[in-house]
């Protein structure tokens, strides 16, 4: 059942870390080209010191808790989300040898951990104990529970082709085709969800910075902010690695190795939801919580059902 | 032996838990409380080898109903004055009887339980079998259940509906 060694464990997590870090520059970068600007491209080659100097800034800040906060619960709250994306990742079968644990219900532990991460929004606007932090976390709570529905459904599709929830064993269903052909829809509703789950543009509602300062993480500074970005692109990571994972196949391709495989569909797939930030405008709440229920539930229904009635037909 | 180790450290865990979610003061922090509660019993199915219960425990408890609650109680805003209120509402006076004769029956509960030969842990049960299970024997509790949360939502819809104006 397990699989890695804690060298392995070790290696993955710093890995992660580091490269949620380096994310933050990748999509600076990017939007700025995206957008016909330079981006910062001052510190080092191409500007890629700037994760340094950005780690630098907010590591020696001053770590400061509101005198009006519930202090405990708003301490907690930025552990949450970091542990709990970090935690999730231990799960994904990145190559045939490399991975941490391998055990039945793997999909259903990422699923469970996402469902925990949503906690962390919800408990920090809860303990700053201020408006927008408050009303970005009842966005995000709510956001968050309708579409975990929907990205759960759509994941049923897969796990009905594979016959199992074991991620290792739905990667090996893939070797002669990818899920995204016969899940198409369920491809396009996991992918919503995904963004949606992270708080990516358009789904980032709760912490809308022109009409919420900048929502649940309003009353947090230094290194406690910074774990609200590292869990957040952290979960990007994860949703791409679970995309991967899902519909395209995981760690099979020809020639090169499986390893070298999963970070480019990895990769691809991170800029992806980059792309979609810098092209897409953001929705009205009312818009997002009515898109959810009215087109995505249907549908996470209707590719549910055919999916059911063409595996007891075959 | 491990597994031992982590069984009764989980089971503490969620027993303390449990305890605080009646003894403390602040509405959020008990919630938070039966959060921790209901987390650690998932180690505890996980840990009897039921992986699928232990999983849908997260997600369901954990992640869905609790979250509703915690919802709610945040939208209330109870603020300092309620924690004034709750604390008037449970001194010591008011607790010390129920917990010495909720201690008796503990105390009877563990000797009886201390008769009984303690279950092995680590049978593993595949989600094949709870499926299996669900749809063969316990179809009709199933079907029940589903009736019931199709009224509720019903109820629900009803609830919310707004009036259309003509």
């Amino acid at each position: 059942m397990t699989l890695g060694s804690p060298l392995d464990i070790l290696g993955i997590l710093s890995v992660l870390v580091a490269v949620a870090a380096l994310l933050i520059w990748v999509e600076r970068r990017l939007l700025a080209i995206w957008q016909d600007r330079l981006g910062p491209n001052r510190v080092g080659p191409l500007g890629l010191f700037q994760v340094v100097a950005d780690m630098i800034k907010i590591l020696s800040k001053e770590d400061w808790v509101p005198p009006f906060a519930d202090k405990p619960v708003f301490v907690l709250a930025p552990v949450v989300i970091m542990a709990s994306m970090l935690a999730a990742f231990a799960v994904i079968p990145i190559a045939p040898d490399v991975g941490i644990i391998d055990f039945d219900f793997d999909l259903l532990y990422v699923l469970a951990v996402m469902a925990l991460s949503v906690y962390s929004l919800m408990l920090a606007g809860y303990a700053s104990n201020s408006k927008y932090s408050l009303i970005g976390a009842l966005r995000a709570t709510a956001q968050a529970m309708s579409y975990e529905v929907f990205l759960a459904m759509a994941v049923l599709g897969v796990v009905m082709l594979a016959g199992t929830f074991n991620l290792r064993a739905i990667v090996e269903a893939q070797r002669d085709g990818w899920f995204v052909v016969p899940q198409f829809l369920g491809f396009i509703l996991f992918f919503i969800g995904i963004l949606a789950e992270t708080h990516r543009t358009p789904f980032d509602l709760p912490e809308s910075e022109n009409e919420l300062v900048a929502g649940y993480h309003t009353e947090y500074s230094g290194m406690k902010f910074g774990m609200f970005f590292v869990g957040e692109y952290v979960g990007v990571t994860l949703g791409a690695a679970l995309i991967v994972t899902l519909f395209f196949g995981g760690w099979h391709g020809p020639v090169l190795p499986p390893l070298v495989w999963f970070i480019i569909k990895t990769a691809i797939f991170i800029l992806l939801f980059i792309l979609v930030r810098g092209s897409l405008p953001r929705p009205r709440y009312d818009q997002l919580m009515s898109f959810g229920w009215l087109v995505m539930l249907p549908l996470s229904f209707l590719n549910l059902l055919v999916t059911g009635a063409v595996v007891l037909w075959r | 032996m491990l597994s031992y180790v982590l069984f009764y450290s989980a089971a503490l865990v969620s027993v303390v838990a449990t305890i605080m979610v009646i003894v403390s003061f602040n509405a959020v922090h008990a919630l938070l409380y039966v959060i921790l509660s209901f987390l650690a019993l998932s180690i505890v199915f996980y840990l009897m080898g039921a992986f699928y219960a232990a999983m849908l425990q997260i997600i369901v408890h954990v992640g869905a109903i609790m979250m509703l609650f915690l919802f709610v109680v945040m939208m209330l805003n109870l603020g300092r004055r309620t924690l004034e209120q709750e604390r008037k509402w449970l001194p010591p006076a008011a607790w010390r009887w129920p917990s010495a004769m909720a201690a008796v029956l503990l105390t009877e509960l563990v000797f009886v339980l201390m008769q009984e030969e303690p279950a092995a842990l680590g049978h593993i049960v595949a989600s094949k079998e709870v499926g299996i299970h669900l749809l063969r024997p316990y179809v009709l509790a199933v079907e029940l259940a589903s009736m019931l949360l199709l009224a509720g939502l019903v109820g629900a819809y009803h609830l919310t509906r707004r009036e259309v104006k003509t």
